[in-house]
């Protein structure tokens, strides 16, 4: 019954981690080369390492939560 | 949730006390209180009221010491996560380290950070489905044998006690700046400090601290940015307009930067550095000269009729020579590595990966993701960081309380960039191109206790921004001073550093005599103790390694910043590779994870040691120094340390048993699965 659970939490978490690893190694290693827009007076690769991947972090932590309040429903798990 | 919240309502009281304690004192200040007063107020005001939290939350249940009954709300273990996190190092280190390495540093920021995705989405709502009380007892239940428990608790104490020996120097530190207590003195009141939550309430006092020192620190944090920002800019908040500060910075640097006073300053600089080449490579003569030369000159000082003073001077000058050719060497490489470093044309705050050279670039390039990679991981990996995540009623709860933790977490972490911003920004156009004698007055009342050092080398009488070397700590300690607030506002600050070495200590305290009493003395030596003993020899286990901690950060060990960084290193490859291998590969067996973290910490030890150390006496080893691989520093030794531990038990689980009936009921049970094997991918 709550096999599904397991492989769509699975499913996530590698789709985020994807997304993680993208935010974090891609864009530093990129850097220089965002560096010549401008983002609230910041050049964009900058602002990126400062602020803007930590915003994407939270939001990603928000998004999995979510669906997986909505799995949790979803599969009647209740834990504790 | 009634519950929650009243203890929202008691935290808002809380909040609204420390407020009008602080107001209380800008007053009093103004009426002409001294500031050494000021200092003792805050240093007080704060330990009582931990403590007094610490005395209400005192237990004598097992469940309650080790995980706080498991009833921490989200919010609140996620405020309690980022006191636990947040050390001295980043509360007082990190804004330097940006000041004087730019986007560089930026490493630290998305590394401290980017680690919380790889809690929430690995490791957290598993270790809270799984509801013991440490690590080791995951590892233990999912591998089995007590072998690797020991070799967890071995990580473990590693990793936490090099940690909390640098938040206790940390206190000493700032005791002794701030209340002018003597440093061994400041030492062990915060030991005071600390024990008094501990000791009486474990997990459950510490826990409700940590949020009380949140707060502070949090406050402390972002006051004196925010005042800064309002001065120069009008606006009060420092993250949203220091993009702009950013851009002035720029220009002030390259029109600071090309002027020919600057150049000079740094020839001058390097003619030095290759001076003490010079003298190093000729060597034991060298020494014998300089001596020689000093004894001539005093002599000849001493037979015309000068004054007292300057032969009293140059004899300090041959005094102070190094005793022998060894030490000579010793002092003058480092000599020359200072002089060095000044003679190197400066970067621009803003630029990424700034060397010419592009060889130079791409090892800058490897580093920075290096360090990100271990930052991250070791977050992941550090045991007192994880435990909280048992102290939540349900794994729903543990989920949100760390969205809550990387929110409280990243309200410090950007605002630190702008610290350093600011504080460039005061630098290039309040500091540089000024005569010496009219510098504003914090200069010179941190030049006094070592921290901010002004060498007019081309002797003009006139600061160049290569004249000055400035101490990483000073720029969130003296920001105060900077804005020209009045002096409670460094109190304030005082007061956080203090909250943010305290509360991190409180943590791995835990963590450590958690690893000793729990796991080694009740898991594996005497699982029939009763209750009530084990929490004795867990309370007395937490004075010994109290003592013991505050009696080695009192020697002032010299490399405590970067024994730091090592311990991320060490984490990640200890813990990492077995835990997320351990709940996401139904494979993973025994004997693979056994080999797999003695290899991981195995393998980050070794680097760690050919890179740093050349010669070991003791051991009898000499020459040990390694060209380093694919030009990666020793702080990110985890990089290898990690790879190696995922491999290695991937190859040693492969080539022997599948594990047995009990690690594939744990994982079932962590995964809601029934049927074992029904993924194919497993």
């Amino acid at each position: 019954m709550t096999e599904g659970y397991w492989k769509k939490t699975r499913q996530l978490t590698i789709v985020l981690l994807i997304i993680w690893l993208i935010v974090t190694f891609v864009l530093s290693w990129f850097a220089p080369w965002l560096n010549q827009w401008q983002f609230l007076g910041f050049p964009l690769g900058f602002y990126m390492a400062a602020q803007g991947s930590l915003f994407l972090y939270l939001l990603m932590i928000w998004i999995y939560n979510r669906r997986m309040r909505q799995l949790d429903d979803e599969f009647g798990i209740n834990d504790e | 949730m009634a519950t929650s919240s009243r203890i929202k309502k008691y935290y808002l009281y809380y909040t609204g006390a420390f407020l009008a304690f602080i107001g209380a004192l800008a007053v009093l200040e103004n009426h002409g209180m001294p500031p050494r007063w000021i200092g003792y107020s805050f240093l007080f005001f704060t330990i009582f009221m931990y403590a007094a939290i610490g005395v209400m939350s005192r237990t004598s249940d097992v469940s309650e010491y080790y995980v706080a009954g498991r009833r921490i709300p989200a919010f609140f273990n996620g405020m309690a996560t980022g006191a636990d996190w947040m050390s001295a190092a980043s509360f007082i280190g990190l804004a330097g380290t940006l000041y004087l390495s730019g986007f560089q540093g930026l490493a630290y920021v998305i590394g401290w950070t980017g680690g919380f995705v790889l809690v929430a989405l690995l490791l957290a709502p598993y270790l809270r489905r799984f509801g013991e009380y440490t690590i080791p007892d995951f590892l233990g239940a999912r591998y089995g044998g007590n072998a690797i428990r020991l070799v967890a608790v071995a990580a473990a104490i590693l990793a936490s006690f090099v940690y909390v020996v640098a938040q206790i120097y940390g206190v000493g530190v700032i005791t002794s700046r701030f209340v002018s207590l003597q440093f061994e003195i400041g030492v062990f009141v915060g030991l005071a400090g600390i024990l008094v939550c501990s000791f009486l309430g474990g997990m459950r006092a510490v826990t409700w601290t940590q949020v009380a020192q949140y707060l502070v620190l949090i406050v402390a944090y972002a006051t004196p940015v925010a005042i800064l920002s309002w001065n120069v800019t009008g606006n009060p908040v420092p993250q949203l307009v220091y993009g702009q500060v950013l851009g002035n910075v720029k220009q002030l640097e390259e029109k600071i930067f090309a002027q020919p006073a600057e150049e000079q300053v740094r020839n001058l600089y390097r003619e030095r550095a290759n001076l003490y080449a010079e003298k190093i490579m000729q060597l034991p003569q060298s020494l014998s000269l300089e001596r020689e030369q000093l004894s001539r000159e005093i002599n000849r000082l001493k037979a015309s009729d000068s004054q007292m003073k300057d032969i009293v001077a140059l004899e300090r000058q041959r005094r102070d020579l190094p005793q022998d050719p060894e030490q000579a060497r010793v002092r003058w490489e480092k000599a020359m590595a200072v002089a060095g470093e000044r003679a190197k044309p400066p970067t621009h705050h803003s630029e990424a990966f700034p060397a010419t050279d592009p060889d130079e670039r791409r090892a800058q390039q490897i580093n920075f993701l290096a360090l990100i990679f271990c930052l991250t991981v070791g977050t992941a990996s550090l045991p007192h960081l994880l435990m909280r995540y048992y102290t939540t009623p349900t794994v729903r709860e543990a989920r949100e309380s760390v969205f809550w933790a990387l929110l409280f977490i990243l309200l410090l972490y950007i605002t630190a960039p702008a610290y350093a911003v600011f504080a460039k920004h005061e630098v290039l156009s309040h500091l540089v191109e000024i005569p010496i004698t009219d510098l504003p007055g914090w200069v010179a009342a941190w030049s006094k206790v070592g921290m901010v050092n002004i060498e007019d080398i081309n002797r003009d009488g006139i600061m160049q921004f290569a004249e000055l070397s400035l101490n990483p700590d000073v720029i969130v300690l003296a920001t105060p001073e900077i804005a020209g607030m009045p002096y409670v506002v460094s109190g304030l600050v005082a007061a956080g550093a203090l909250a943010a070495a305290l509360s991190t200590a409180d943590g791995l305290l835990l963590t450590i005599t958690g690893a000793l009493s729990h796991d080694v003395y009740f898991r594996i030596f005497r699982p029939q103790s009763s209750t009530q003993l084990r929490l004795v020899i867990s309370k007395s286990l937490l004075l010994v390694v109290a003592v013991l901690a505050a009696s080695v950060a009192a020697q002032k060990p010299g490399t405590i910043l970067s024994m730091v960084a090592w311990a991320f290193s060490i984490a990640a490859s200890a813990f990492f590779p077995a835990l997320v291998l351990g709940i996401f590969w139904r494979r993973a067996n025994q004997q693979g994870a056994l080999a797999g973290m003695l290899m991981g910490i195995s393998v980050a030890i070794y680097y760690i040691l050919r890179l740093e150390a050349d010669n070991i006496p003791w051991l009898g080893l000499n020459n040990l120094a390694l060209e380093p691989w694919f030009h990666v520093q020793s702080t990110s030794a985890g990089v290898f340390g990690v790879a190696s531990g995922f491999l290695t038990i991937i190859v040693v689980s492969l080539l022997t048993a599948p594990p047995g009936r009990n690690s594939e009921d744990f994982l079932n049970r962590l995964r809601h699965t029934s049927k074992p094997g029904a993924n194919a991918i497993d």
